[in-house]
């Protein structure tokens, strides 16, 4: 029974993946731990890269993974430079015009603030808010009332901070986490904790609909059986929610 | 890279720095240099070459001809060097797989611009699909090659074709004289003749070039400028080798490297220069020969 299913969920692979002989070429950052980040051996690492090569393994796809700059991270995919993108890009309106979504693959997560020790709460209605550009935070800050501080790589937001030419940094608290446990006291979290985002997902171009299912479908198998809490909870320790 | 380099939360500090500075990404930073200066060495003969094709076309009889000399220069000195940086390489990666598109799947159906998508055929990708990362990654290099080339091919055109006719019209005459024709007055006369005007301008440009070199980093392409903004800024623990912001230190020895860099073609350019003076009837070379004589 057991090498029967086996043999089903084989051919089962076989079928959705006329694409497989191709290589796909995975997008991502490369900048932002713990989802991705390239690590000291020059490779790239983190919850997507691990996640990423588990859905390719399942997908019987051959996959391979390629760093770009966020800010020109959507134009180079819809350019074919490489085929999907997977940089905890949370599923944005504006984004779904020009690329197209699988479902998402973390739940909505939580967004913070960080300041120096004793800024006041108020500077997030009407202080100098630093976020990385277009992201889902930068999008809250230029909603809101307070002046936004663009920069292109988040760890520049975080040196803003730092040197005072922002009041405060507002980025996934995933990622400012240990920024603020590492730094004996420097910096701390202010104000609540914000949902900007609908969850994260990985983007592919509007017209590769058979990728887009093909990964889809093991998006869904791996937050049926389990597998992919696994991986939030190893990467995210217990910041985020699991499915 | 050391033995020792298995923990390094517990290595005193010169081992912590010896481990850190041979890290994976710190030998891609290193490499990334030699990439640099292959660019810069590729890139300057091909933009000299350009740029002679331009010049020789602006002086060209054939009025087409001048006027396409004309209106490379012109058109590629008018417009922001980053402009041409981001629009060539995506023009002429685009072009190859249009025309490949074109010769290898003449009966395909759907448009090629789907939105803003540009869609070819698989057997028109460049690189072919499958290509190892290598090939990739020598393909954006060419890639940002030509467009070098392109910008700087200008540029030079434009001062060889002043340095030409900086050449004494007096020589030519004496040259058509003696029953040169056009062609050969050029060759015997006025290339080796207008390379003394020439250089001021070219080594203007060599360091300019040099000095624009960080563009790659806006074409992907991983050069020092993208390695030490990567590598100074804060690690949390989830690296290796935790460090707080070290950008400062990064970026000044990315300035020494390309400080050392120009300080060395200048001395290379005075001993170039001294020596195309030698023979010429410019007040250095003048100067040259009094001091021979005396």
């Amino acid at each position: 029974m057991n090498k029967l299913s086996i043999g089903l969920v084989a051919i089962a692979f076989s079928f959705g993946s006329v694409v497989a002989s191709d290589v796909v070429r995975m997008g991502s950052e490369g900048a932002y731990p713990p989802y991705n980040f390239i690590n000291d051996n020059n490779e790239l690492d983190g919850f997507e890269r691990e996640f990423g090569d588990l859905l390719c393994e399942r997908a019987g796809l051959t996959c391979e993974w390629v760093i770009n700059d966020w800010d020109t991270i959507i134009p180079n995919l819809v350019a074919g430079n490489y085929d999907t993108i997977m940089a905890g890009m949370s599923i944005t309106e504006a984004r779904s015009q020009v690329i197209s979504f699988t479902q998402n693959y973390l739940p909505p997560d939580p967004s913070a603030y960080v300041a120096l020790p004793g800024t006041d709460v108020s500077v997030i209605t009407d202080g100098v808010i630093a976020t990385q550009s277009n992201t889902v935070q930068s999008g809250v800050v230029a909603d809101g009332s307070a002046d936004l501080l663009e920069f292109p790589t988040p760890d520049e937001t975080i040196a803003a901070v730092r040197n005072g030419e922002a009041d405060a940094v507002l980025a996934d608290k995933a990622y400012l986490n240990r920024f603020v446990q590492e730094s004996g006291g420097q910096l701390v979290f202010l104000g609540d904790d914000i949902y900007p985002g609908a969850g994260v997902g990985m983007g592919v171009r509007q017209s590769d609909n058979e990728l887009r299912e093909t990964f889809d479908r093991v998006i869904s198998e791996m937050k049926a059986d389990g597998s992919l809490n696994e991986l939030i909870l190893k990467w995210f320790e217990g910041g985020i929610d699991t499915f | 890279m050391f033995s020792f380099c298995s923990d390094p939360s517990v290595l005193p500090q010169w081992q912590w720095f010896a481990c850190y500075l041979t890290t994976g990404t710190h030998l891609a930073f290193y490499r990334s240099f030699l990439v640099v200066i292959t660019l810069i060495l590729l890139a300057a003969p091909a933009a000299l070459l350009m740029g002679f094709a331009g010049a020789i076309a602006m002086r060209s009889h054939f009025t087409p001809l001048s006027w396409l000399g004309k209106g490379y220069t012109g058109l590629v000195r008018g417009v922001p060097d980053i402009v041409f940086f981001l629009f060539v390489p995506i023009a002429i990666g685009q072009g190859v797989e249009y025309v490949l598109h074109l010769i290898n799947c003449p009966d395909w159906d759907q448009p090629v611009r789907q939105g803003s998508d540009f869609l070819v055929c698989r057997e028109a990708k460049m690189p072919p699909v499958g290509s190892p990362a290598w090939v990739r990654d020598i393909y954006g290099f060419i890639l940002a090659l030509i467009a070098f080339a392109l910008v700087f091919g200008a540029f030079v055109a434009n001062t060889l074709y002043g340095a030409m006719n900086a050449v004494p019209r007096a020589q030519v005459e004496t040259a058509e004289a003696y029953g040169m024709n056009r062609r050969q007055s050029f060759l015997h006369i006025v290339m080796p003749q207008m390379w003394v005007f020439a250089l001021p301008g070219l080594s203007n440009i060599w360091m300019i070039l040099i000095k624009a070199t960080p563009l790659l980093f806006l074409l992907g392409i991983q050069d020092i400028v993208y390695w030490a903004r990567e590598l100074g800024g804060q690690k949390t623990s989830f690296y290796t080798y935790p460090h707080p912001d070290w950008r400062v230190w990064y970026f000044l020895a990315v300035l020494v490297f390309y400080l050392s860099l120009t300080w060395v073609s200048e001395r290379f350019f005075e001993h170039l220069m001294n020596r195309f003076n030698r023979g010429q009837a410019t007040a250095d070379g003048e100067r040259q020969r009094k001091g021979a004589t005396a």
